[in-house]
């Protein structure tokens, strides 16, 4: 038997392991499942295209004219990226409530992980997919004459990914919150959800919209982020649009960890 | 190991307040096994949640393997095992792969890692399951799993909220082997619950009874039986004109005390039970009692608690049922 030659071995961990180490088995744990289940993958990677397939001709159709730049799918791709981000890292905390119930994320906190990498870890494993999801709907236009920057499509993804694992963080701190009533999280989530969509210029331009809208929309960071998308992808890399959108990524970010450690660390309190 | 000084902890509930735990001053010395019982809300797993820094105290401290578990709760993490009373495997996650994060969780590479895991599997008896999903597994393979994950790191100090819950007695002993193995090799010293009597009994040289937030004994199991709840005789006689006879012969046995008289029968502590008896009947023979049931019955830990507290650790409705009057005393 090895159990004593191994266990003798075994390390104390008195110090701690990299906390991108510990983000990184988070994530890797949490992505296990579904990679192992490959419906699962081509279902999740497939979607975005249902979407864009059956939306956007029609949006050809209905306001093509009205679109800035009248490029349709320069100007709706990168706003459905954004629309599979928000709704893929939105629900983070979904899973993070099955696991507070049943004792597997308490098994996670008693160990040493750190615990803002097992916040940014569960965000992260949302955000994988999306960035796959979105490399593929980018790579499916392009026959289409949807000929995006190289090198912008690359930041946007980055952008995105800042965007995502912020808003994965938020998630995750919803799902803490509310752990007592798990029907809080979908309520939430979903209230929040369509107003930030729409006030976003991402499926349908705001600059038809009544004023009211064009001065909600102004205050949401999501608008920044899909209007610096839109100039990633034009190749327009150093304008004013991507350092705001690059702006509103990273406080969306730094908000999603400092409100998911401090509710993390408060809810063992 | 563990040195608490007055830990409580109350919870805001909507209905009011909980007080959940209510002063616990505990010591725990390294390798000792120490069993914590005490019936359904008792704050047997706020304790060990607090201790495992999963939830503050509201007022006290505790030191849990050389660190405060407020001031330096990253450090108690470090040292310590703890088997939670939920499963602590995700549902949707295969169990080796499980076992696997844990190890490297706690500084293993992947393939001392797999090793480990592959080790205790076969040690919990979950050979073959090792691809299973989780939530594919028993209840009883889940808990053994779960069990495999608190011991991954062969921590010094292990805490095992109901370990053996929904464990047939074949694993409770395979789990009891494998952790006072473990205890032995590395000189761990474990803090577990139960509501299994025989086991603690069995498995703890000490023994702390909970009950409503509060320590109300604290002692070695062979003790606890001893001062608290003694050796016990029953007879009962054909003839309920021959009680009071029957009560003076049982009160003659040596030491007899606690003589009492109910339905037809004499009951009474006495200082051991299996000579007791023979001396009884045979006294009531002589005295012409004819004597229609005897029982001698040593102490179990439910005696135990039941003399603390008036109420039956075990199912608390079967025990109003057998006994009437302690029932009240309950109420
Ligand atoms: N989060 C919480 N909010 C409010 N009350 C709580 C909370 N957790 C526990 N309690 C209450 O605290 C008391 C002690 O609970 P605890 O879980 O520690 O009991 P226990 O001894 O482990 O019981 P069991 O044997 O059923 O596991 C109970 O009355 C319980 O209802
Ligand atoms: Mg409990």
């Amino acid at each position: 038997m090895t159990a004593p030659t191994l266990t003798e071995t075994l390390p104390a961990r008195e110090t701690a392991r990299s906390w991108w180490g510990d983000a990184w088995l988070v994530m890797t744990r949490e992505l296990t499942p579904t990679l192992r289940d490959p419906f699962s993958v081509v279902f999740g990677l497939v979607q975005p295209l249902v979407f864009l397939g059956l939306f956007g001709p029609l949006l050809a159709g209905s306001v093509g004219a009205t679109v800035p730049g009248g490029d349709v799918w320069a100007w709706f791709v990168p706003g459905i990226l954004v629309m599979t981000t928000l709704f893929g890292t939105s629900t983070t905390g979904a899973n993070l409530l099955f696991e507070m119930q049943t004792g597997a994320h308490e098994r996670l906190l008693v160990t040493p992980l750190a615990r803002s990498a097992q916040l940014v870890g569960r965000a992260g494993k949302e955000m994988a997919p999306v960035v796959a999801q979105s490399l593929l709907v980018v790579l499916v236009m392009l026959p289409f004459g949807f000929a995006p920057h190289p090198l912008g499509v690359l930041a946007g993804l980055v952008l995105l990914a800042v965007f995502g694992v912020g808003v994965g963080s938020l998630s995750y701190a919803l799902a803490i919150a509310v752990r007592q009533q798990d029907w809080m999280f979908w309520a939430v989530q979903q209230t929040l959800l369509f107003p930030l969509l729409i006030l976003s210029g991402m499926l349908l331009p705001l600059e038809t919209g009544p004023r009211w809208m064009q001065v909600a929309a102004d205050a949401n960071p999501l608008r920044y982020v899909v209007d610096a998308e839109r100039a990633l992808f034009a190749g327009d890399l150093a304008s004013a649009t991507v350092a705001w959108g690059a702006v509103a990524a990273a406080l969306t970010a730094a908000l999603g960890l400092v409100v998911g450690v401090r509710t993390l660390s408060r809810s063992t309190r | 190991m563990i040195r608490t000084t007055g830990l409580t902890k109350d919870f805001t509930a909507k209905s009011g307040t909980v007080h959940a735990v209510r002063g616990i001053d505990l010591e725990v010395a390294p390798g000792e096994l120490v069993a914590v019982l005490g019936p359904n809300g008792a704050g047997k797993t706020t304790t060990i949640r607090m201790l495992t820094t999963l939830t503050a105290p509201t007022s006290g401290t505790a030191q849990v393997a050389g660190a405060d578990i407020a001031r330096e709760p990253g450090t108690v993490r470090r040292r310590i095992g703890y088997v939670g009373q939920g499963n602590g495997a995700g549902h949707a996650q295969r169990a080796v792969d499980e076992l696997v994060v844990q190890g490297v969780v706690y500084g293993l590479d992947r393939r001392d890692a797999r090793r480990r895991a592959a080790e205790l599997m076969t040690q919990l008896d979950l050979d073959g399951l090792a691809t299973r999903k989780v939530s594919d597994l028993s209840g009883g393979q889940r808990r053994r799993l779960d069990v495999a994950l608190g011991l991954v790191h062969a921590p010094r100090l292990l805490f095992l909220d109901e370990p053996s819950t929904g464990l047939d007695p074949h694993n409770r002993a395979n789990l009891w082997e494998h952790v006072l193995r473990l205890r032995q090799e590395h000189d761990m010293t474990v803090l577990l619950t139960t509501h299994y009597l025989d086991e603690a009994d069995a498995m703890a040289e000490r023994v702390v009874v909970v009950d409503d937030g509060r320590v109300i004994a604290d002692d070695t199991a062979t003790a606890l039986k001893h001062t608290l709840a003694g050796d016990r005789v029953r007879l009962a006689a054909a003839d309920p004109a021959d009680l009071p006879v029957l009560a003076a012969v049982v009160g003659g046995v040596p030491g007899a005390r606690d003589v009492a008289v109910a339905g037809d029968e004499v009951e009474a502590r006495v200082a051991d039970a299996p000579t007791a008896l023979p001396v009884a009947l045979a006294e009531a023979a002589a005295r012409g009692v004819r004597v229609v049931r005897a029982e001698g019955r040593q102490p179990t830990l439910d005696d135990v608690f039941l003399s603390l507290t008036g109420r039956s650790l075990r199912e608390e409705g079967a025990a109003r049922a057998e006994a009437p009057e302690t029932a009240e005393v309950a109420a």
